[in-house]
């Protein structure tokens, strides 16, 4: 293909061009470095002024609720305490047997002995109870404002966009307004895991609801039902699988949330027993007590799809009075038996506290000797990584390479290779494929060989901007613009681009990765059954749990926190992957293999730009999990806006750890809007939706 | 005039009037108060589209008769289906009157429009439109449910159209368990479980497979000799409407183009629209005696005698034996002349330039 000339290439020489000027003079401009200090908006002081004058005004009426919340949460924890552990954990067995069958009420019944013998049954019960009173609340919540969406476009036109400021805005961020209105105690987990999971209600409710075919909505319309008939006989019971999936993610959400919350501290249940093992550096303990956490994850993920997918199994009439109230009848006889059985032998009341065993001290000792007898490897495995490949995205080859790390000095000569052998590369993708790709190459280069950080913002702005532009349109280019420009005047921009730096990485080995995978297992039945179960667990695993074992073995820093946020967020990488290969379009693959595709033509000429969309979804999901991650990561020790967060949390700092997180929403949002609109635009091209 | 077609029908049950329905965003700007009445639609039609408004229905009047079929029939996006829901009210037409046994259903309210689909209205869909949360016999039910009809009452009754459907043994079955044409039949007797005296079928064997379609038309023609319903039935199969219409209307772009008995589009199009559909029309399996009935000078008494209503398919043998034809009777018995294979072929062959004289006398 002959290089062709375009409007849009010169668009991109010109942008490449301006930043190599601002990078040659940003040692002569001060601000073209650095924005000046001067100059930065006081937006957190506002924030804090306002939030203050807010607290004075309302602050009664919102210590009022707390107190009102803290009844409801009391008393669960009252009942889940009271009773024996035998009943609770019969009770739980037979809600996972009804909902799914022997195997979960097996699984159940092994995972409350786990948080028995080990005695974790009372923190674990603290956050069981929480979640008891958050999920219904949200769900009730959810399902009100979905209903609401449904009816009314103008309430759906505000409902959406507060949804995505709810779930892009750190979790931690809003933990402090929280804080403060509601003051100390067991609410403020309560209001946060409310705030973050009623939204996956609300959308899950709307779609449902959307999703009723016009002609059942018509029949029931000539069936002579009235609009409150309607609704109840009709639409509801034809959109409840999709609404269930909502209580599942909105249980889910719930749960994570809650977890995060102990990060507060005064709650005594499982997350906190996480978090401050972690931070004495008991791995064994805070490994242990994070495998609760999963468990209850697990077990509540699998109850809850488990009923929706019931929930489009009718069953037939039970015919018999025993027969329709059967699972009562069987749990009220279950509990009285459990509660004489436990009267009886006092083990069944309460596990002994002798009896209890806990694996916690071997596994400390057994780290240590790992650690201190591979201390060469991990360093090795850790200084590789750090040099070769994170240093330089950081701040650049320019200053990573020094004879410490690369082991020779960096002289003009080497650059100027770099430089020819970039644009030669350059050159060569813009003949083989096409000019995209060519700019992609330069603007890697660039920002490989100066560095992220070191990159001066008005030509980021410039660059991102643009990007914007051409992949959307004028709109976004103005909201990304907007949005970026908001980091820079509140003088967060040099932590978002630490921020960006440490998401990036990770989300290009995510989704390299990840979708190599995917693409395997697209292929490879087998490989695809042991991915599946795997990527499940990932996913219903809170995020908390996913740290600990890299801090374990190779401490707290960016290293760590880069594993921990690839762990996480190469799921999506491999789950879009393969659903993209394996659901092609038949006809084309048929006509491919017709005309003579050898298997990797077919591969990479038909399957892989066929599925791009898809995948590009993919790599959205990654780009929300890694951001998700990195807030989450911020607790061992990463610099970004991900720990400003954190510190205006600890330092009860509103506005600082708003603006941090607000920013890493921004960041968040316009990755989200960029990805989309080139899936949207490729699958308009391709005349296929996903 | 033929033998199905009940002299008693006249009474008008159903009817429409320049009914227009218009989507854009102001759509009632093209018409005063609703009334839907203008000198000249297609002028009109091509106005509002230049407003950048669709055209859904276009001026379309047509009534239906007690105890007739019928049918609407036009290509996808012609406007068939926006005008069935205009009968019904589950489109709000923007002007034009429906009148049900005389009273005007647009005026009616919400809850008086509830009562009259509740006791009047019985309506079929193209892709069944069945609770996939009831059972067959509770899906049947359901209107009936939804009037507060106990349960005993209202399952006896969905037993006695599950007979008429035949589909006896499956009361228990979920909609997803059943076959295209067995979802379409709880279709129908749910439709049919309040009574009905208006029926509506929109495209109702359109989903499914070309033989069962047959067998479930079969059925449709059975159970409609038995109850005497008002059907507006809507199709695009131009051989579906030949085969069950009393009377037929064509529709495109939004407007009816002809109205007529199938035998009255076929021998006389108006215009090419309609011509296109007829050119593969199996000639022999519409036209009827009375339809090419020559007149006949001298004596038919060696002759074998037929009714007006014979189809042509049916005397081909008979006309193959016996040079001088067949003489036809109307239903009073008396002789309206003669058949003879060189008619029937100058018929098949002409196509509609038939001699149609005697046509005009069968309304």
């Amino acid at each position: 293909m002959p290089l062709k000339i375009d409007r849009g290439l010169m668009h991109w020489l010109g942008v490449i061009a301006v930043t190599l000027v601002c990078i040659a003079i940003q040692g002569d401009i001060s601000w073209m470095k650095a924005y000046p200090k001067s100059l930065v908006v006081p937006f957190s002081d506002w924030m804090n002024t306002g939030m203050q004058w807010f607290i004075d005004q309302f602050g009664a009426i919102f210590l009022a609720i707390a107190t009102l919340l803290e009844w409801p949460i009391k008393g669960v924890q009252w009942v889940l305490h009271a009773l024996p552990w035998i009943v609770c954990t019969f009770l739980f067995c037979l809600v996972s047997y009804i909902a799914s069958g022997w195997r979960l009420a097996i699984f159940t019944l092994f995972a409350a002995l786990y948080i028995v013998v080990l005695g974790y049954w009372d923190e674990s019960m603290n956050s069981l109870s929480l979640v008891a009173i958050s999920v219904p609340l949200a769900i009730f919540v959810g399902f009100v404002f979905g209903v609401w969406g449904f009816y009314s476009d103008r309430a759906e036109r505000i409902i959406m966009p507060t949804l995505d400021i709810l779930q892009t805005v750190p979790a931690f961020a809003y933990l402090l307004p929280i804080l403060m209105l509601f003051g100390f105690g067991t609410t403020v987990g309560l209001i946060a895991s409310l705030l973050y999971s009623f939204p996956p209600m609300v959308r899950n409710t709307i779609v449902g609801l959307r999703g009723v075919p016009s002609e059942i909505v018509e029949s029931g319309i000539m069936s002579g039902a009235t609009p409150a008939q309607l609704f109840w006989q009709v639409r509801m019971p034809t959109a409840s699988k999709q609404i269930l999936l909502g209580v599942n993610q909105a249980t889910m959400a719930s749960l994570s949330m809650v977890i995060i919350a102990s990060i507060i501290g005064g709650t005594a249940d499982i997350g906190w027993e996480v978090l401050s093992t972690i931070r004495k550096a008991q791995f064994g303990e805070s490994i242990l007590a994070g495998i609760v956490i999963a468990f209850m994850a697990m077990i509540m993920d699998r109850i809850t799809s488990g009923l929706a997918t019931q929930s489009a199994e009718y069953n037939r009439k039970q015919q018999t009075l025993f027969a329709r109230y059967r699972y009562w009848i069987i749990a009220a006889a279950g509990t009285v038996t459990f509660l004489l059985l436990a009267k009886l032998i006092p083990a069944f009341q309460e596990w002994p506290r002798d009896l209890q065993f806990s694996p916690a001290k071997i596994m400390n000792e057994g780290l240590t000797y790992v650690v201190v007898n591979f201390r060469e490897e991990i360093e090795s495995i850790k200084k590789f990584a750090f040099f070769y490949f994170m240093l330089p995205t950081k701040i650049g080859l320019q200053q990573a390479v020094s004879p410490f790390t690369w082991g020779f000095e960096l002289k003009l000569v080497h650059s100027l290779g770099y430089a020819v052998m970039m644009v030669a590369i350059a050159c060569w993708c813009a003949r083989r494929w096409n000019n995209q790709v060519a700019i992609g190459v330069l603007l890697f280069a660039i920002f490989f060989y100066f560095g992220l950080t070191n990159l001066p913002w008005p030509a980021l702005l410039l660059i991102y901007t643009v990007a914007a532009w051409k992949v959307s349109g004028p709109y976004l280019a103005v909201g990304t613009l907007l949005g970026l420009g908001f980091l820079v005047v509140t003088g967060v921009w040099p932590q978002a681009m630490l921020s960006l730096y440490l998401c990036s990485i990770a989300v290009i080995i995510s989704f390299l990765f990840g979708t190599a995978i995917g693409i395997w297992a697209a292929h490879n039945d087998r490989v695809s059954a042991i991915v599946r179960p795997i990527n499940d667990t990932m996913q219903t695993m809170p995020l908390f749990v996913i740290l600990i074992p890299f801090v374990m073995l190779f401490k707290i820093g960016d290293f760590t926190a880069l594993l921990a946020i690839i762990a996480y967020s190469f799921v999506p990488a491999i789950r879009y992957g393969e659903h993209g290969l394996r659901n092609l379009p038949e006809g084309v693959l048929e006509a491919a293999t017709m005309v003579g595709c050898t298997k990797s033509q077919l591969l990479w000429q038909v399957k892989i730009p066929l599925a791009l969309p898809v995948m590009m979804l993919g790599l959205n999901q990654t780009i929300m999990y890694g951001i998700a991650m990195l807030v989450i990561a911020a607790l061992v020790g990463t610099n970004g806006l991900g720990q400003t967060v954190y510190i205006g949390l600890s330092d009860g700092d509103f506005g600082v750890g708003m603006i941090a997180g607000i920013g890493m929403a921004i960041i968040a949002i316009i990755a989200d809007r960029m990805t989309q609109a080139w899936s949207k635009k490729r699958q308009a091209e391709l005349g296929i939706s996903v | 005039m033929r033998a199905h077609q009940n002299p008693s029908k006249n009474t008008i049950k159903l009817s429409c009037k320049n009914i227009w329905k218009v989507y854009g965003d102001d759509p009632d700007q093209f018409f005063t108060s609703g009334n839907g009445a203008v000198a000249n639609a297609h002028a009109h039609a091509d106005q509002i589209t230049k407003d950048n408004h669709i055209v859904a229905n276009a001026d379309v009047s047509f009534d239906v008769h007690v105890g007739e079929i019928f049918v609407i029939m036009g290509l996808s996006g012609s406007g068939k289906s926006t005008i069935v829901r205009c009968l019904s009210r589950l489109v709000e037409p923007t002007a034009g009157e429906v009148m049900l046994d005389g009273e005007d259903l647009l005026r009616k309210t919400e809850s008086e429009l509830i009562e009259i689909r509740r006791h009047k209205m019985g309506m079929v869909f193209q892709s069944f439109g069945l609770l996939p949360h009831l059972n067959v016999i509770d899906n049947i039910a359901f209107p009936l449910k939804l009037q507060g009809v106990a349960e005993n009452e209202r399952y006896a009754q969905a037993e006695r159209v599950i007979e008429l459907v035949g589909l006896q043994g499956r009361e228990n079955n979920f909609p997803k368990e059943l076959s295209g044409g067995q979802q379409q039949r709880v279709g129908i007797a749910r439709s049919l479980a309040v009574e009905p005296d208006v029926w509506f079928l929109d495209e109702p064997f359109s989903a499914l497979d070309p033989l069962i379609r047959k067998q479930m038309q079969d059925e449709f023609l059975r159970i409609q000799s038995v109850l005497h319903k008002s059907i507006v039935f809507i199709t695009h199969d131009f051989h579906e409407a030949l085969r069950i219409a009393d009377r037929m209307a064509i529709m495109r772009d939004g407007g009816i183009v002809q109205i007529g008995r199938p035998v009255d589009l076929i021998m006389r199009p108006v215009d090419d629209y309609v011509r296109e559909f007829t050119r593969d029309v199996p000639w022999e399996s519409i036209l009827r005696a009375a339809d090419i009935v020559e007149s006949h000078q001298g004596s038919v008494s060696g002759m074998k005698k037929i009714s007006g209503d014979t189809l042509i398919e049916s005397l081909l043998p008979y006309l193959a034996e016996h040079e001088s034809g067949v003489a036809v009777e109307d239903e009073n018995g008396a002789i309206m002349g003669v058949v003879t294979a060189r008619g029937v072929v100058a018929a098949l062959a002409a196509g509609c330039d038939v001699d149609i004289a005697d046509a005009d006398t069968a309304d």
